[in-house]
């Protein structure tokens, strides 16, 4: 087990959005599979904002199971979604602890702020369309899917 | 899309003949030059819903088709419950019943000149709309079950809208079996305070003036008269739609293998529809239907609010209710034998044609009303069931332009403020709450609506009755 923590400022790990014709695909990239999980939940907020206009000011605790790596990612994501629509929150730093089948992580955040945020568009779930957890070439993790937006 | 692979049947209709795991053809419908501008991965998804079993006569793709989940968006596919046939998760999508729904005013399009600005400021202030709004009302868990086994009819008993709205919209407003139980609570609390929100992306809600008419009686009998203003709302089933669309994704994904379900992409999730999974689906996603049409139903009410103030006299009659991501039991006519079908229209609406039963009788002489929506700066139509469409996609037809650009390529593109002011110059208000999701908007982003439209006609899915074009915009 490993524990990552999001930092915006680390200079491997990073996000990234690729293209999908009618949605958005999410990546996350670290050198764990925690920070790949860290970094894809922040690529899924700039799905929707900037993150760095969200202060990382409450904490929410988010725990899943899965029997796989990539089935995980799937929960871990759609957790997320789920959070910031019952909660109207948004997120920019996450604390990613995973196990074997199972995900512990902590998400900070604060509630939309329309006037300051100017969400772009809500996201409705994360798909299995293209979901992958890997290592590339270089040996950094990579964690990937199409949202639907 | 490479049409290399395809037999041509007709100027807008192509076949894919059964290969490797198909059971039936696919067959895709549009222009020459739409079917090219149409993603390869749409050719192999329909392929792929053509592998499911129990599947009837083709699965099919619209003009307006793009690659989607699983099953291509602008998708459709019947299937026989007593052939083994599936229902599909993937095949309806998370945005169950997403859909428009149109209102007439009556009124001309002079009656509001010079006061756009205040009628779009009114809109927008009235409309909760955007990420995080939240509606004006609260369900709690007893008014929240009720709400997901009436739609349209328990919003219109609890005072939002008239009794005569039902008509006008499909299922009489109220989408029988549904079960609030099979509905988890999670979606359940994803949309206790959403009701009455419109959503955001490509959600909106437009002020349009009819601005060419195709065919007069049609549009006479929908209550269409040229330069006459009508107001178009496009939103679904929101947040408790989209979860049930996540719990069902992953229950039948993880349950295919032991269905003997061999899925080439997880998204073609499915049950068969004899199984406990499948009828839970079933029920769960009428539930969500009658969220979408509950939710509908309350936006109009709050639209007929804000032109009460404007217009205290004019009452606004509701045209028409579409759905697009739904699956509906139906009986079709295939090989001359009425068949009790399961059709999934995934980015689709359903279109009778003259005569059929499930018509407002108002409507029957004439076909049901499809209302295609456009993007902002771009046109919309309303066009009219075709008798043949029965024949052509089980009584199916378009439902928009369907995207061509991804929305990082369209902000990459534009650029929100300057869109919206070159959209005012050409007198079309936009209020929205952010510049980026404008320019993921943008009308460019879309495919050529009326190219859509005119192939839709010709390949015998509807008729054109009436284009309309936007004045005022509320997006989310």
């Amino acid at each position: 087990m490993a524990i990552a923590q999001s930092s915006l400022a680390t200079a491997r790990a990073r996000w990234e959005h690729f293209p999908h014709v009618a949605d958005v695909g999410i990546r996350g990239i670290g050198p764990s599979r925690e920070e790949a999980f860290v970094q894809a939940a922040l690529a899924l907020t700039a799905v929707i904002t900037d993150p760095r206009l969200v202060v990382p000011r409450e904490p929410v605790s988010i725990a899943c199971t899965a029997p796989s790596g990539e089935s995980l990612l799937f929960e871990w994501l759609n957790a997320i979604i789920f959070e910031m629509a019952t909660r109207r929150m948004l997120f920019s730093r996450f604390l990613v602890a995973l196990y074997e089948d199972r995900l512990e992580a902590e998400a900070w955040g604060e509630p939309i702020d329309p006037e300051r945020h100017e969400p772009a568009v809500e996201v409705k779930g994360a798909t299995y369309t293209e979901l992958r957890l890997f290592r590339n070439p270089v040996g950094e993790w990579v964690a990937q899917c199409i949202v639907d937006v | 899309m490479d049409l290399a692979p395809l037999q041509k049947l007709s100027e807008t209709a192509w076949e894919l003949p059964p290969q490797g795991t198909m059971r039936v053809p696919a067959i895709f419908y549009g222009s020459r030059s739409l079917l090219e501008q149409m993603d390869d991965k749409v050719a192999e998804q329909a392929a792929n819903v053509a592998s499911l079993p129990g599947i009837v006569r083709a699965a099919y793709a619209l003009p307006d088709a793009h690659w989607g989940y699983g099953f291509p968006i602008g998708g459709v596919a019947a299937f026989d419950p007593e052939q083994g046939g599936v229902i599909s998760a993937g095949g309806v999508g998370f945005d169950i019943s997403c859909g428009v729904r149109t209102l007439l005013t009556g009124l001309p399009r002079g009656s509001i000149a010079g006061r756009e600005e205040e009628l779009a400021a009114a809109l927008a202030r009235e409309i909760p709309a955007g990420v995080g709004a939240r509606g004006k009302i609260h369900l709690d868990d007893s008014q929240m079950d009720a709400m997901l086994r009436g739609g349209a009819q328990w919003a219109v008993e609890s005072g939002f809208g008239e009794p005569e709205d039902l008509d006008r919209i499909e299922e009489r407003g109220c989408m029988n079996g549904a079960d609030p139980a099979a509905v988890s609570r999670g979606a359940k609390r994803r949309g206790r305070e959403e009701m009455g929100t419109l959503g955001s992306g490509n959600h909106y809600a437009e002020l349009q003036e009819v601005t060419e008419l195709y065919q007069e009686e049609i549009a006479r009998a929908y209550g269409l008269a040229s330069g006459d203003l009508v107001i178009s709302l496009h939103c679904g089933s929101r947040g408790l739609g989209h979860q049930i669309g996540t719990d069902f994704l992953r229950e039948m994904a993880a349950a295919a293998e032991a269905f003997g379900l061999l899925l080439p992409e997880r998204e073609l999730a499915s049950a068969p529809l004899s199984s406990e999974l499948g009828q839970r689906y079933l029920r769960a996603m009428r539930a969500g239907i009658n969220c979408a049409l509950a939710n509908r139903q309350i936006l109009t009410d709050l639209i007929r609010k804000v032109f009460g103030r404007f217009f205290p006299d004019r009452h606004l009659a509701l045209l028409y209710d579409v759905s697009h991501n739904t699956c509906k039991e139906e009986i079709h006519s295939v090989e001359g034998r009425p068949l009790r079908l399961f059709v999934h229209r995934k980015g689709a609406t359903r279109a009778l044609g003259p005569g059929h039963p499930d018509l407002p009788v108002d409507f029957a002489p004439w076909g049901q009303p499809i209302l295609i929506g456009g993007s902002m700066g771009t046109c919309s139509y309303i066009l009219a069931g075709a008798q043949e469409s029965e024949a052509r996609a089980f009584s199916s037809a378009v439902h928009g332009a369907g995207r061509r650009m991804s929305r990082n390529q369209a902000a990459r593109t534009w650029e929100g403020k300057e869109l919206l002011g070159d959209l005012e110059r050409r007198g079309i208000l936009i209020r929205a709450r952010s510049h980026r999701g404008v320019a993921e908007e943008a009308p460019g982003a879309y495919k050529d609506v009326s190219a859509v439209v005119e192939a839709a006609e010709a390949a015998g899915l509807a008729h054109r009755v009436a284009r309309v074009e936007p004045l005022i915009c509320v997006k989310g």
